[in-house]
């Protein structure tokens, strides 16, 4: 089986007047199906820079993104993206906020708005359909943010630091729930954080990225001898500080 | 929190008192000010023939009102006023829209902005009535010269203004410009235009009165500078006191409105 992304030797460098700056040199790896793949590095090494690449918003100066066979631009429909801060529109219910991607799209079909449903009855925001986003709880807000990103039934997800704007119990709960949303949706995924505790606890691989202009130091596959924990059950596994602990190296060596 | 306490009652109270001796002072010193200006013409301290008085401009408005003068001359400024109104936010609406749409547009034209919106506009009007003729478009477009160029330029800011991640968001639901547009940066300009539109009001009234005063048959800017060459000083204050009454509906008007817009979106 053919991995689902496959990134080949992508460059890319932004250019200003007063110079050009490389952020990105040489990066390769592929993401196979129903993976889940985190990406660390040191702050400002060009880690945005690389999911903007993923999904198309932006094209390599150098090298290609294919998902599945497909190059990303133009592609854009079947990845999602979600954004730090969870940007719910305090002009538009809930409910009008979680369908905005399809409204866009032009897919409010039955079938789509059927799923929306489901997802806000599974999650626990039915009841605050037609409520603003500032009823909200900061993590009701970012579930409702992940929901509008899966409405578009999206075949790859990429999320960009997700919980970095919540307070310290807020962001566990929440990496927690996003975690168990998106195994059990059964949607491949790329984290994208520097928050190495984070990335231990939901990843199957860690990249970690050097510091700009950032090429990848080391691919770790991670394995916990029991199968299927949670973030939270992940955190308290004794395999949890060797992992914690080698990715620190490598950053300090490297980074 | 139905139960108040004694002290948040007090303090209650306290405000109420405030606000009632507020308005009570208001409306001493307006009486006064009006009593003053009576008694010191009826004892010739100050000549009414010059300054007026309250009972000539209750008088003057009773004739005006008789005969139906009062009513054209304020209905025509006044409709003259919502047009250029109406005209400008259109049409700055619009312009903005355009110059967000491009950025080469809004580079190659933003000297002309600047320069025209510091421009006294005073200066346009004559040029307008000899390019336009003296009639009642005239005088819109002389209320709009007054408004339109500072409110593009307002517009274009706050469009400029929205979250570059909340663009992002668009863009990553695989929206283009125009979702853009109507998704984010129109609905979140909102607060800007209407406070847009606040100034703007005034402004057109401005440029109204500017455009009777040089070209008009009609309409308060035309009826002070008749009365001021005439000498009959009970018309001219008496327009005056009609400008400050419409001056001050208007902006109501307007600040029910965002009241009533910020009410609906719950801001």
């Amino acid at each position: 089986m053919s991995p689902l992304l496959e990134v080949s030797h992508v460059c890319y460098s932004y250019h200003t007047l007063s110079g050009e700056t490389q952020a990105l040199c040489d990066i390769t790896f592929s993401v196979d199906e129903g993976e889940f793949l985190a990406i660390v590095g040191p702050s400002g090494c060009g880690k945005s820079t690389l999911l903007s690449l993923l999904s198309g918003l932006i094209e390599p100066e150098q090298g290609s993104v294919h998902i599945g066979r497909l190059p990303v631009s133009g592609h854009r429909a079947g990845i999602g993206y979600m954004l730090q801060k969870d940007h719910l529109f305090e002009w538009r219910t809930v409910y009008k906020n979680v369908i905005l991607g399809l409204e866009i799209q032009k897919r409010l079909t039955k079938e789509n708005l059927e799923h929306v449903e489901e997802m806000l009855k599974d999650y626990g925001l039915a009841a605050f359909k037609d409520s603003r986003p500032s009823e909200l709880s900061g993590g009701m807000r970012q579930r409702a943010a992940l929901i509008r990103t899966l409405a578009l039934n999206p075949s790859l997800l990429l999320l960009d630091e997700p919980f970095s704007a919540l307070d310290y119990q807020t962001r566990l709960n929440v990496c927690n729930d996003v975690c168990g949303i998106i195994k059990r949706e059964n949607k491949t995924a790329i984290l994208v954080t520097h928050d190495l505790s984070e990335a231990v606890s939901m990843a199957d691989r860690i990249l970690i990225l050097s510091r700009r202009p950032a090429g990848i130091v080391k691919i770790l596959p991670v394995h916990f001898k029991e199968k299927g924990l949670t973030p939270m059950e992940r955190r308290q596994a004794p395999e949890f500080k060797d992992y914690f602990n080698e990715i620190w190296k490598e950053l300090n060596a490297h980074g | 929190m139905d139960e108040i306490t004694a002290r948040q009652a007090r303090f209650l109270k306290d405000h109420r008192r405030h606000h009632h001796l507020v308005t009570a002072l208001r409306f001493l010193i307006f009486f006064l000010f009006l009593a003053a200006w009576e008694i010191s013409t009826r004892v010739h301290l100050i000549d009414a023939f010059i300054f007026s008085s309250p009972s000539r401009i209750l008088e003057t408005v009773f004739t005006m009102g008789r005969d139906g003068s009062i009513f054209r001359h304020t209905g025509i400024t006044l409709y003259e006023t919502l047009v250029s109104f109406l005209l400008v936010i259109l049409v700055s609406f619009l312009m903005a829209t355009v110059l967000w749409f491009s950025s080469t547009a809004s580079e190659v034209l933003e000297p002309c902005l600047v320069i025209l919106n510091s421009l006294p506009k005073s200066a346009l009007a004559p040029l307008l009535i000899v390019w336009l003729g003296a009639n009642p478009g005239t005088i819109i477009v002389a209320g709009m010269s007054v408004a339109v160029f500072g409110s593009i330029i307002s517009m274009y800011t706050a469009f400029r203004e929205t979250d570059e991640e909340k663009i992002k968001l668009i863009r990553t639901l695989g929206g283009n410009r125009m979702h853009i547009l109507c998704c984010v940066v129109f609905p979140s300009s909102i607060p800007s235009i209407l406070s847009i539109l606040k100034v703007n009001i005034g402004l057109c009234l401005v440029g109204v009165i500017i455009g009777e005063f040089l070209a008009a048959r009609e309409g308060l800017g035309y009826l002070i500078i008749y009365a001021s060459q005439i000498f009959k000083m009970n018309y001219l204050i008496t327009s005056l006191i009609i400008l400050c009454i419409i001056a001050f509906l208007l902006y109501q008007i307007i600040q029910k409105l965002e009241h009533y817009i910020r009410k609906a979106r719950k801001i």
